[in-house]
């Protein structure tokens, strides 16, 4: 997995405003990150960009004061400093605003600035107002937060911030919670303080905003630089490259024969209860019996949200936008275990917890979604039929573990995920949805996945395989669509398209290479 | 937060020894601590040990009042332990006590010549109903309105006592009993059997307690229904995941509790009391809580840890006389376990290591 050297940016004039040099954060035994070099200078935007989990937000949070780092030393204005508390991180002009607000919603806006700077509120609202004419943020600062739309409320964190008059600003997703309209003005605040002389650090795993605003990028993938570039002079297939981590692979497509449509998404729109969260717009989908389709995307683009209204964990409300059908009949209303006796499986993404209660022996995981399967007489367990289900996938699926009664949290990951898969592929399936089948899992086991899944699409079964790698979905995927801020692309035939066209669509350009997929039908 | 050079992991599993181990250590720091603190305020500490766990073992009617005092713990702590493996938290126990004591009653109180054989089984099923009605309002106020059952049940159980003192100051109140707040006394056919001869007031309640005892040891071990409620407790998403409905957890884990409750609370009326009063119980619904934990949660321990708390409530009393000590040392000794079972617990979840054998781990995971 060894990448081409990249040229250095030509952006180090002068003695830079923050400079981290070997910064490492450990939990216990996770690496969070491990030997980060990263430097910004005053007037300069950079980007620190990354998958979800790659350990951005833990490296604001260090530079913030908030976590103090395992290794390494930070460098502020050329001296080595310790930052020992986000009050410290003030005192020396870094100001951050966070993924998550940090406003309390019953007081006003004055009130709330006053929790963290001297003055009273009465004082203050002179010169919040004074600020946002200033930086162009329209802020009242009388009124409630509660009564402030997630955009306004965003002002308010970033006018506090300014307030104190910083030097550097840490942004963390900023636009995450942003309709696209207040992504604009956004930016130009951005800009006029880039004029202003500030440096700002803005995390983001959105390849075109960092384009459209940022002078430098330093990519992060599991923990660790992989790379400092300039975003303007990559291409986005090079910038994804480096954020997810490999040569994105030429296609090796299987054949398929697919027959009737098994399920059925027309519309759907899901709107996520945590304004943060990703949903869905406007999701519409076929899939057909002996199938597979591949639903590529950066994670944290809604993914998870479908997954959960797929495996009927979330039901959809009577006054909701769309409608699921499985096998002909409305399922949206349906909770997952009336979606389960329509013969659904469903492995999600995180294994430990939802897909296996962790404490639990594999003969209860078994038990978990199995219990249809003979295992349950007259309200009580037949322990001879859970056993020798849990034996045979235990044997079919290669699971390396004590036996049984090994506790799931036990086992690994890999192993527990082809328990996981194995017990799922054991009910026989009509639809089945897999998310992230091969996450953080090694070679040997993820081939095995992929392969059990090509074989059960043999048998009739209707696969939808939701992954972030491209590889894997040009493996086994007979159509891919893409994901991308809660909307879905329409689907491409995986011959017919390639690695590079869906990697672009991966950041929004659903039009990406139509062109070359028409030319390519034809 | 952390003590240099020691660090908490958290345990991938814990084995029923462990369990075990918890429960027993919590009970040996609690008894040195209650000796402890009652030798400071003067009593001899042989004395106190004395009076505590030995004097309520040594004759027939101490054992018999231990009995008597286990018996509405145990069944009480049965009920409460299978919400509490669901983690759905019904503290209102005391409540559901007293709404089973008051609806049992009602059926001897309009009947109080009755001889019928049908009344004390009457009274059972009154009395579980009484405690079902109490705890499905809180099961209802959650599966509707999300409100806490934690609260719900806490506050419902004031209301119970106060409806308690409404009816015995009006239409319960014996009517030749110079206005004193009780019911006229129950007739034999609506009062348990005593167990034992001579002094000793052991009743028939306890073979309820002992077939709720055994039926949960089944219930636990092999219903389909026990199981999807320790999924919800244990991981909730995979409970979602699974498709066990968290709406029939929440109903099955209170009523069942209520149910336990009411019967206790009908155990009271029916047994040593002998009528509706406005003193129903010392806090078993409250001291049910410790003991479902100290039991581990788990139908055997429950048993025996209800007999020790019984064993304490008795040797209080008599600590009271022998040694000079409060009559609110029952309710020392159940704060002093609580405290040290949910320290002890804690090394369940966690294991203690050096930091300095923690792999220095250099790559990332």
């Amino acid at each position: 997995m060894s990448l081409p050297p990249l040229a250095q940016p030509q952006y180090s004039q002068g003695e830079p405003l923050l400079r981290l040099e070997g910064v490492s954060k450990k939990f216990g035994t996770l690496v969070a990150n491990c030997d980060v070099d990263l430097s910004i200078h005053p007037s300069e935007i950079v980007a620190v960009l990354g998958e979800n989990g790659a350990g951005k937000s833990t490296l604001m949070k260090m530079i913030f004061g908030v976590m103090q780092p395992s290794a390494g030393s930070i460098y502020w204005r050329g001296q080595r400093v310790q930052i020992s508390s986000p009050a410290q991180a003030r005192q020396l002009g870094i100001g951050m605003v966070f993924q998550h607000f940090t406003l309390f919603e019953t007081i006003t806006v004055a009130e709330n600035v006053a929790l963290s700077m001297p003055g009273t509120p009465q004082e203050l609202a002179g010169k919040i107002r004074e600020a946002s004419q200033k930086f162009g943020l329209a802020v009242e600062p009388h009124a409630p937060v509660y009564s402030l739309s997630v955009g306004e409320r965003q002002r308010v964190e970033l006018l506090r911030c300014l307030l104190q008059d910083p030097s550097l600003l840490i942004l963390d997703e900023p636009t995450s919670v942003l309709p696209p309209t207040a992504i604009e003005s956004l930016f130009q605040t951005l800009r006029g303080l880039q004029e202003r002389g500030i440096a700002i650090l803005y995390i983001s795993h959105k390849l075109e905003e960092i384009r459209a605003l940022c002078q430098r990028a330093t990519i992060l993938r599991h923990g660790r630089v992989t790379g400092t570039v300039v975003p303007k002079d990559e291409t986005a297939h090079r910038l994804a490259e480096l954020m997810i981590g490999r040569e994105i692979p030429r296609s090796s497509h299987p054949k398929a024969t697919p027959g009737e449509v098994v399920l059925k998404v027309s519309g759907l729109s899901v709107q996520e209860a945590d304004p943060l969260a990703v949903g869905l717009k406007n999701v519409s989908f076929d899939l057909r019996e002996g199938e597979i389709l591949g639903i590529a995307g950066v994670s944290g683009n809604g993914q998870r949200t479908l997954a959960r209204a797929l495996s009927g964990e979330d039901t959809l409300p009577p006054s909701g936008q769309g409608s699921i059908e499985m096998l002909g009949r409305p399922v949206g209303h349906l909770g997952a275990a009336e979606r389960r006796a329509l013969r659904l499986a469903f492995v999600p993404e995180e294994r430990m917890g939802r897909g296996a209660a962790p404490t639990m022996a594999l003969r209860e995981n078994a038990l978990l979604t199995a219990h249809g399967e003979g295992m349950v007489r007259r309200g009580m367990i037949q322990r001879e039929k859970q056993e020798a289900f849990t034996l045979k996938c235990i044997a079919d699926m290669d699971v390396r573990s004590s036996g049984p009664a090994a506790p799931a949290s036990t086992l690994s990951g890999g192993n527990l995920q082809k328990f996981i898969v194995g017990r799922e592929m054991m009910l026989r399936p009509r639809v089945f949805v897999v998310s992230q089948p091969t996450w953080g899992i090694d070679v040997g086991a993820a081939a095995l996945v992929r392969q059990k899944l090509v074989d059960m699409r043999g048998q009739g079964s209707g696969i939808i395989v939701i992954s972030e790698e491209l590889e894997e979905l040009f493996e086994v995927a007979d159509r891919i669509a893409v994901m991308f801020d809660g909307r879905l692309s329409p689907s491409r035939s995986t011959a017919l398209t390639t690695p590079e066209i869906i990697g672009q669509m991966m950041i929004g350009l659903f039009d990406a290479g139509l062109d070359t997929a028409r030319e390519a039908a034809q | 937060m952390s003590f240099p050079g020691l660090t908490l992991i958290p345990r991938t599993r814990t084995t029923p020894l462990q369990v075990l181990m918890v429960s027993v250590t919590t009970v040996i720091l609690s008894v040195l601590a209650m000796v402890l603190m009652f030798s400071l305020l003067g009593a001899e500490p042989t004395t106190i040990f004395q009076s505590f766990f030995i004097e309520p073992l040594s004759s027939g009617y101490n054992i018999g009042e231990v009995v008597i005092k286990a018996s509405p713990l145990i069944l009480i702590a049965q009920g409460l332990a299978i919400g509490f493996r669901a983690k759905v938290w019904n503290i209102g126990a005391e409540g559901q006590l007293i709404m089973g004591a008051i609806t049992a009653s009602l059926l001897p109180i309009w009947w109080p010549q009755s001889d019928s054989m049908l009344l004390l089984p009457a009274m059972i099923v009154f009395g579980a109903l009484g405690g079902m009605v109490w705890s499905g309002i809180a099961a209802l106020l959650r599966t509707s309105f999300n409100a806490s059952e934690i609260i719900v049940t806490l506050m419902l159980t004031e209301i119970a006592r106060q409806v308690l003192y409404f009816l015995l100051t009006g239409s319960l109140r014996d009517p030749g009993g110079y206005n004193f707040p009780q019911s006229v006394m129950f007739p034999d056919a609506g009062l348990y059997p005593i167990i034992g001869t001579g002094a000793v007031r052991a009743n028939a309640s306890i073979i309820i307690t002992l077939l709720m005892t055994i039926g949960c040891w089944i219930f636990v071990n092999r219903a389909f229904a026990a199981f999807r409620l320790q999924v919800g407790g244990l991981a909730p998403a995979a409970a979602q995941y699974a498709g066990f409905s968290q709406k029939q957890a929440i109903w099955l884990s209170l009523l069942i509790s209520g149910a336990a409750a009411g019967l206790a609370g009908m155990g009271e009326v029916a047994g040593p009391i002998g009528r509706l009063q406005s003193m129903l119980s010392p806090g078993y619904g409250y001291a049910a809580i410790i003991v479902a934990f100290l039991g581990g949660l788990n139908p055997i321990g429950i048993f025996f840890a209800g007999f020790l708390m019984a064993i304490v409530y008795v040797g209080g009393d008599i600590a009271l006389v022998n040694a000079g000590i409060p009559s609110a040392a029952p309710v020392v000794f159940q704060g002093l376990v609580m405290v040290f079972y949910l320290g002890a617990s804690l090394f369940l979840r966690y294991s203690l290591v050096s930091v300095f054998t923690l792999a220095d781990v250099k790559e990332p995971v």
